[in-house]
């Protein structure tokens, strides 16, 4: 029940710049991810809106309050870690109560919290017993269950389904979508390295990298309009080719493929023009193909297959999605084709050129 | 499959029951090696003087007498007083028992610091505390009577208790502090986030989970401060002597016959109290010492 605002947001170790310049508003009820691979900052970042790291530079605000100097709890912030980080020693129920009674709620206010958070979680049989009793999925519930009874203005998430088998990591990434429907008026934030689970949760993604945000926006838009070659690379699965690409009188043209109705701004060197394996399909009859080649390798999904294109020694492999019904093997000719409006430009900074 | 043709079961298990038979065998002789003293010190003290002069060494006493353990308790003499072990082993629990206390809250709140409130410096302070142990006791005799002189304290048991204090805080604190680097980081930022502060924190979370390592640390400190004997030589008086002093005394103050009986009968009971704490509490020590390196 906070809105965020975080203002030129920076942390230092020592010599080393962990975060730098983070601007973003966080609105109240809105569930946010911060992506990106290791090191990115994302995880040094939830800790000082938590208040478990000290902020070194810029300020950090709920409700348009400072709160830069503010404890965890005075924030009114929960959190759910990786490591569930449950206390080894105390059952369930007094894991869930122990924040409650450190605040000073009364017994009966405590008791009904408690029991409630447990029965919304499915954790009522299990009220009595100790972590180690329990299954990795249980005690990740148990940690959003000590969270969910504080009420917290801010809910967050440090990679809590990173411990968990695939199976149910799907299942309880569906929960969480189902408590942020419930609790619509808390503000989440959820850390993760993983673009699926960002994609899924997220009302709004922050791709951070080196400590720096590259981009915010709704999943949807990121993954359309990636800023640069960066998240076009980060968002999606497999990720978006990108093939080095020139201005020629035609429009830009990748070397050896079709050229395409794309104007490159004038000057511009190093383009890249991106092109994710879903929008790439076979050529129908009479169609100019975009490109044309052997396949040199050919990965069967199921209800896709991913295609491989040899684009030399240097150069990545050209990936297309084709339907898995289609009959390709290693070594067949095929000739791909695509619609212009799914191509992207960025130029020789990896930025987005908005193509006209 | 692995090839099992050269795999003749009796030949192996007949090999495995004479290695175990005598690894038993060696064991068992250490065991008699090292409780041979023991029971010699028993069977003596509870023999008459006559019995322990006609008789041998090793033979089991004839007539059993307790007179020599009630001696040492309450008459033995050392020096010029005759009043047996009984108020310098009260001395020694008036020492040991608080010692002991003390140092391990210090230590434990030391680990805490040291492995999970990192700080700049810590492990400078660290390593300067691990230094602590390595020093031999004869380095601080002569610093630390000045010390105790300057507070007042030269000669008391609370002076004593500052010593042993002292002197096992390097130990406690690597003992905690050894402990704490296991638990993992993100528990201690659970508790903030849960409101909790340094001290509820060590409070709630930190020593409910410290049972095995306060048992090591109290069996360490007590034996080291029960046993202790130079510092209680060199920092004790007339009436502070710890238990071990006094058993020196009483043993090394005989004047005419020997009583050998007496003798080992008042270091049995010097020796009790160790004894005890570690069949009351060894399973934990073990348990404790290794408790570290078995999590990772």
């Amino acid at each position: 029940m906070a809105r965020l605002t975080l203002e030129k947001l920076g942390k230092r170790y020592g010599r080393v710049q962990a975060l730098s310049d983070i601007d973003l508003a966080i609105e109240t009820g809105e569930f946010v991810v911060f992506v990106g691979p290791s090191g990115c900052g994302k995880s040094t970042l939830l800790r000082c809106i938590a208040g478990l790291e000290e902020i070194s530079e810029g300020e950090l605000a709920f409700d348009g309050e400072r709160v830069n100097e503010l404890t965890p709890a005075e924030r009114g912030v929960a959190m759910v870690f990786q490591s569930y980080a449950l206390y080894p020693h105390m059952t369930v129920y007094e894991n869930m109560a122990f924040g409650l009674r450190l605040a000073k709620a009364g017994k009966g206010a405590v008791e009904e919290r408690v029991r409630e958070a447990a029965r919304m979680l499915q954790l009522e049989p299990l009220l009595d017993r100790l972590p180690r009793q329990l299954s990795g999925g249980q005690r990740q519930r148990v940690a959003i269950g000590r969270a969910i009874v504080r009420d917290p203005r801010v809910f967050l998430f440090d990679e809590p389904l990173s411990n968990l088998d695939a199976a149910l990591r799907v299942q309880t990434r569906i929960e969480i979508a189902g408590l942020h429907e419930r609790m619509a008026e808390t503000t989440m934030i959820y850390v993760t390295h993983d673009q699926v689970e960002a994609m899924t949760l997220a009302d709004r993604i922050v791709v951070l990298r080196d400590g720096r945000v590259e981009q915010v926006g709704a999943p949807m838009e990121l993954y359309h309009h990636p800023a640069n070659t960066f998240v076009a690379r980060f968002i999606g699965s497999p990720s978006m080719n990108l093939l080095a690409a020139e201005p020629t009188d035609a429009g830009v043209q990748v070397k050896g493929f079709a050229p395409t109705p794309l104007t490159a701004p004038p000057g511009a060197r190093g383009l890249s023009l991106g092109v994710r394996p879903e929008n790439l399909r076979l050529a129908e009859d009479g169609e100019t193909p975009f490109y044309e080649g052997d396949a040199s390798l050919v990965e069967k999904l199921g209800e896709s297959q991913l295609v491989y294109f040899d684009m030399g020694a240097e150069a990545e492999p050209l990936v297309a999605r084709l339907p898995g019904a289609l009959p390709a093997k290693k070594g067949d000719r095929m000739r791909l084709a695509t619609d212009p409006e799914a191509l992207r430009l960025f130029d020789d900074a990896g930025q987005a050129v908005r193509a006209g | 499959m692995s090839d099992l043709s050269g795999y003749t079961p009796e030949r192996t298990d007949w090999g495995r029951f004479a290695l175990r038979w005598g690894l038993f065998v060696i064991l068992g002789l250490f065991a008699l090696w090292y409780l041979a003293p023991l029971f010699v010190m028993l069977t003596t003290s509870v023999k008459t003087l006559e019995e322990i002069r006609t008789g041998s060494l090793i033979a089991l006493p004839r007539e059993i007498t307790f007179e020599p353990w009630a001696k040492a308790w309450s008459q033995a003499c050392s020096g010029i007083t005759c009043e047996g072990l009984r108020p310098y082993f009260f001395n020694s629990i008036l020492l040991a028992v608080p010692s002991v206390a003390i140092s391990t809250v210090i230590g434990a709140l030391n680990g805490y610091v040291i492995a999970q409130w990192r700080f700049r410096g810590a492990d400078t302070i660290f390593a300067l505390l691990l230094f602590g142990c390595f020093i031999p006791f004869q380095v601080v005799l002569l610093p630390m009577a000045k010390m105790l002189g300057l507070l007042g304290l030269a000669g008391t048991i609370p002076g004593l208790m500052l010593v042993h204090v002292v002197y096992g805080i390097g130990f406690t604190t690597l003992f905690f502090r050894n402990f704490y680097v296991t638990i993992p980081a993100d528990l201690l930022k659970a508790a903030k986030v849960d409101g909790a502060g340094f001290l509820r924190i060590f409070v709630s979370i930190f020593l409910p989970l410290s049972v095995p390592i306060v048992v090591v640390s109290i069996i360490w400190q007590f034996t080291q401060i029960w046993n202790d004997f130079l510092f209680g030589v060199s920092f004790s008086s007339a009436g502070s002597q710890p238990v071990t002093v006094a058993l020196n005394n009483i043993v090394n103050s005989t004047t005419g016959v020997k009583e050998y009986n007496v003798d080992m009968a008042a270091a049995i009971i010097a020796a009790l109290p160790t004894l005890l704490v570690y069949v009351v509490a060894g399973k934990y020590f073990i348990r404790g010492l290794t408790a570290g390196s078995v999590k990772g």
